[in-house]
């Protein structure tokens, strides 16, 4: 779709004529106003690096900002230092503060964080005015006027925040593009499934507010010159933390396009208005200033980008998507690696009669029903996850207890149980969404209990959710490829991973549709697929048939088979017995948090216990009469 | 008077004043724990609509009369009183013209559920505001003048007939107002057919609405009773405290950072929230410059949030 190289040409083009615009204006004023449209643009875009893209709204982006601008005044002023040197200090300064500020404050989510991040500046506000640094002042310089940015023709500082915006727009760009990108995506849309994806959320949202640190502070450092003066609120102040607020998220939050369409609308209105009516009627600019945000919100909900964007992709949705290598390679394929099992849907009944289970009529195993399970499996004997002893209470309740079993190369294993037995919190502690009270976890010879996600799925535990967490504006083959970046060294690897996975679950075909239009049943498969682009030895999978209708679940079923045919060992949660008793070679079964019993297919199906806790003692009484 | 008199003087003057202030902040905080707690909506325009019930507070006071016939010592309170309606009717139309359009059902589909509209729509409206009451009222320092907060109550001389508490009657009545609101609203929230509704909205919006509750009037009534209950305490705070079109950023803060401390969710805790910045904010000028007093409900506001992230009263609820 020759993406790339327009809409750098389009970005220079712009800034161009933005440049060629802004010198023609002589008037100090207006030219003040175009390099405040470029100071908050590289504000916003700040801002956008770690809200943005990591979904964690920070109130407090004038903390790295106002450092900045303090920093550059007071080194000025005291041990003459150039801003040319105390703007990239002031964002190594900006970069520093985020990761003090991250490291607390990460621990938080959601609200908790976005109204933590408020105390931040404003108790560096009251400090500095404490510290009586209440109006700062660039001290003149008539001499290197020039190495101390004083420029006695505006136009110049236009310039280089000009300079200042580009780089910051290329960085935010490769960012947005790269593994990193990817990584803080994925955060936004689930924090859980992204460390479950092998994502270490906490090294990524560091780097993100360090570097978005960095932009702040710069930023900062360079507007206190612009202004010449540093008050406490007008760097440190709730405003300036709205300001970035406000232009990301009126343009467009989540893109780099967005602060910047903010930035060149919302600063020159206000500016603009505050110099025509300000005088005569004080607060009038405000007014309509606030109105014309409320009403653009109110019609484009998440911002101007989104809105035109969202609207010319409708209009062309009829114009089948690009065509790139991936689905190139992968369309002729897609027939091929549709497993045999799947052929065979079409007339069930022949394959497997319906285990004893579900059927109220159910027959001790004659040798008719063996012939209809599976073909047993040579299996082997070799461990690859050792559960010993597990358990995990919650308060008084025991949600496991003592769990133990194996998991050999190569088998289906079956998890099942009624509701509450304890299946997900299993799981949770085999991933490491939860630490164990005691017992091991054994994987490849050391006890990986208690660790984190993200270093058990580097360890080849890989795990899908019982609710659905697809990044709903990504594609199909991006979504996957967020799950490849655990093992891949580079972004080819990553896409390669991720074009094999996409080929295993057999959706080459919808490779490049946005997650947001997938059928559940395709959305299901992409899960898998984003699962087994981490190329793990074990693939955990929770209720992954839950919400299929039955054409849709044999449909995974046949999915998971081919996974298993092809090596993958396979540890599964699902309530429909009647899938599970096709799929598996061996049942773990649970209830109450304890394993009532482990063994075969034929065997589990028969087992009067098990009847018992699914279907209540009354039920198995009554046909245990038959 | 021994140096041990004066310093226990000052700390329990200060813990006096620290409560009545707190009351104060409480119910505030209250206001927005309404809001925030049950419909998960970040309200910086919060700050604004305390403004704006100041103000209405102000006029009813003086342009209505209510001064000449009732008087400067009760005459502000029939005003607040007066006031509480007429801002329950502004948080009403202001979320049934913009808020609920961008929350509720209609948001599940937005990016971040609609939060980056909700805040950025809060903001639009406490622009509005600000600018306009400027626009309206000039941008001059006003206050509701009451004999009652220029005297005090004397508690004391205790401690061998040395030790006195002074207890100013403004703030002193301001407080006890603000108990009986919170008492009311906990009957309220926790016995009414409505306080159900509203805690069932708060707990499961989608829940609530197949058990037959119109979850978007419930949040209708949180807002307007989430708005009028911060003006009340704004129309407090006026009759002690002069204030301007842009008062309200001085505390959006100061009522997040309790609704904070309280738990987010718990309305309750929010005035338990509310008084604890009060009384650190007070108790702070024993030790701290009075510039730091400020400084030291942030800083103590983000030990507490990073030691306890649920909040002093909240529970935690995050599921995977």
């Amino acid at each position: 779709m020759m993406k790339r190289l327009p809409s750098s040409f389009v970005m220079l083009l712009v800034a161009a004529i933005y440049f060629g615009v802004a010198l023609s204006v002589d008037n100090a004023y207006h030219q003040l106003i175009f390099t405040l449209v470029l100071v908050w643009a590289c504000f916003g875009l700040s801002w956008n690096m770690l809200s943005g893209y990591t979904g964690l709204v920070s109130f407090g982006h004038a903390a790295f900002f106002g450092l900045g601008a303090y920093a550059t005044v007071l080194a000025q002023i005291h041990l003459n230092i150039s801003p040319w040197i105390m703007i990239p200090v002031s964002g190594l300064i900006g970069a520093a503060a985020g990761l003090l500020v991250g490291l607390p404050t990460f621990r938080l989510r959601g609200h908790y964080f976005a109204l933590s991040m408020l105390a931040y500046p404003l108790a560096l506000l009251y400090v500095a005015e404490w510290l009586g640094l209440q109006e700062v002042t660039f001290p003149m310089k008539r001499v290197d006027a020039a190495w101390y940015m004083q420029f006695s023709d505006p136009r110049a500082y236009t310039a280089i925040a000009l300079g200042m915006l580009l780089l910051f727009v290329q960085l935010t760009r490769y960012i947005e593009r790269s593994r990193f990108g990817m990584a803080l995506i994925a955060i936004k849309q689930n924090e859980a499934a992204a460390e479950a994806a092998g994502i270490d959320t906490l090294r990524w949202k560091l780097k993100a507010i360090a570097l978005s640190g960095a932009i702040a502070g710069a930023t900062g450092a360079f507007y206190s010159v612009v202004l010449l003066v540093v008050t406490p609120s007008s760097v440190f102040g709730m405003l300036v933390s709205a300001q970035a607020l406000t232009v990301s998220m009126f343009g467009g939050v989540g893109t780099v396009w967005g602060p910047i369409i903010g930035a060149a609308i919302l600063i020159p209105l206000g500016e603009i208005l505050h110099a025509e009516l300000g005088s005569t009627y004080p607060g009038i600019q405000g007014v309509i200033l606030g109105i014309a945000i409320i009403t653009v919100i109110l019609l484009a909900p998440e911002g101007i980008y989104w809105k035109v964007r969202d609207r010319f992709r409708a209009r062309r949705s009829m114009v089948p998507s690009a065509v790139d290598k991936l689905a190139d390679n992968s369309v002729p394929d897609a027939s091929l690696i549709i497993p045999p099992p799947l052929a065979s849907t079409s007339s069930p009944l022949t394959r497997s009669p319906e285990p004893p289970l579900t059927a109220p009529t159910a027959t001790p195993a004659t040798p008719a029903a063996t012939a209809t399970a599976p073909p047993p499996r040579d299996l082997s004997t070799d461990v690859v996850m050792d559960v010993r002893n597990i358990s995990k209470r919650f308060g008084g309740l025991k949600a496991v207890h003592d769990v133990s079993f194996s998991v050999r190369r190569g088998m289906i294993l079956g998890i099942i149980g009624p509701n509450g037995a304890g299946k997900t919190t299993l799981f949770n502690l085999l991933n490491g969404f939860l630490k164990p009270d005691q017992g091991q976890v054994i994987i490849k010879g050391n006890d990986m209990a208690g660790r984190k996600p993200h270093v058990l799925c580097a360890l080849g535990v890989g795990r899908t959710f019982q609710i659905m967490r697809p990044f709903m504006r990504l594609s199909v083959a991006q979504n996957v490829k967020v799950g490849a970046y655990v093992k891949a060294e580079n972004d080819a690897q990553a896409d390669a991973y991720a074009a094999q996975a996409v080929q295993r679950l057999g959706l080459s075909d919808c490779a490049h549709q946005l997650a947001s239009t997938l059928t559940t049943r395709e959305l299901r498969l992409m899960e898998l697929a984003r699962a087994v682009a981490g190329q793990p030895d074990i693939l955990l999978l929770d209720e992954t048939l839950a919400g299929l209708g039955h054409d849709e679940s044999e449909d995974v079923v046949a999915a998971i088979r081919s996974l298993s045919q092809q090596g993958m060992t396979i540890v599964i949660i699902e309530h429909t017995m009647k899938a599970m008793v096709r799929l598996v070679d061996e049942f773990v079964v649970l209830d109450h948090g304890e394993v009532l019993t482990v063994g075969k297919p034929d065997t589990i199906t028969r087992d009067k216990r098990v009847v018992e806790a699914y279907l209540g003692k009354k039920w198995s009484a009554q046909h245990a009469a038959d | 008077m021994t140096e041990f008199q004066i310093l226990t003087e000052a700390f329990l003057q200060a813990l006096v004043a620290g409560l009545l202030v707190g009351a104060l902040y409480g119910l505030m905080c209250v206001g927005l724990a309404i809001i925030f707690g049950i419909m998960r909506v970040i309200n910086f325009a919060q700050g604004d609509f305390m403004m704006l019930g100041m103000y209405v507070t102000y006029y009813i006071f003086i342009g209505l009369g209510v001064q000449t016939f009732v008087g400067s010592q009760f005459g502000p309170y029939l005003a607040i009183l007066i006031s509480v309606p007429v801002m329950f009717v502004v948080g009403y139309l202001v979320h049934y013209f913009l808020i609920s359009r961008v929350t509720g059902s209609r948001t599940a589909a937005l990016d971040g559920e609609g939060h980056y509209a909700q805040l950025i729509l809060t903001l639009g409206i406490a622009l509005v505001l600000q600018n306009g009451s400027m626009m309206l009222f000039g941008p001059q320092l006003v206050s509701i003048r009451t004999p009652l907060s220029s005297s005090a109550w004397e508690l004391g001389p205790m401690w061998g007939d040395v030790l006195s508490i002074f207890v100013n009657k403004g703030r002193g009545i301001s407080a006890l107002i603000s108990l009986a609101i919170i008492g009311l609203l906990a009957v309220l929230i926790g016995r009414t057919r409505l306080g159900k509704s509203l805690r069932a909205a708060a707990d499961n919006p989608v829940a609530s609405s197949y058990m037959g509750i119109d979850v978007t009037r419930a949040y209708r009534i949180a807002f307007a009773l989430g708005t009028c209950i911060t003006a009340l305490a704004g129309g407090l705070l006026a009759t002690n405290y002069p204030f301007h079109p842009f008062v309200g950023l001085e505390f959006v803060i100061i009522m997040y950072a309790g609704v904070v401390l309280g738990g987010i969710g718990s309305i309750l805790g929010a005035f338990w929230g509310g008084m604890t910045i009060g009384l650190v904010q007070q108790l702070a000028s024993l030790v701290l410059p009075t510039q730091l007093q400020n400084a030291a409900i942030f800083v103590f506001f983000l030990l507490i949030v990073t030691l306890r992230p649920q909040g002093l009263f909240g529970r935690v609820s995050e599921r995977t």
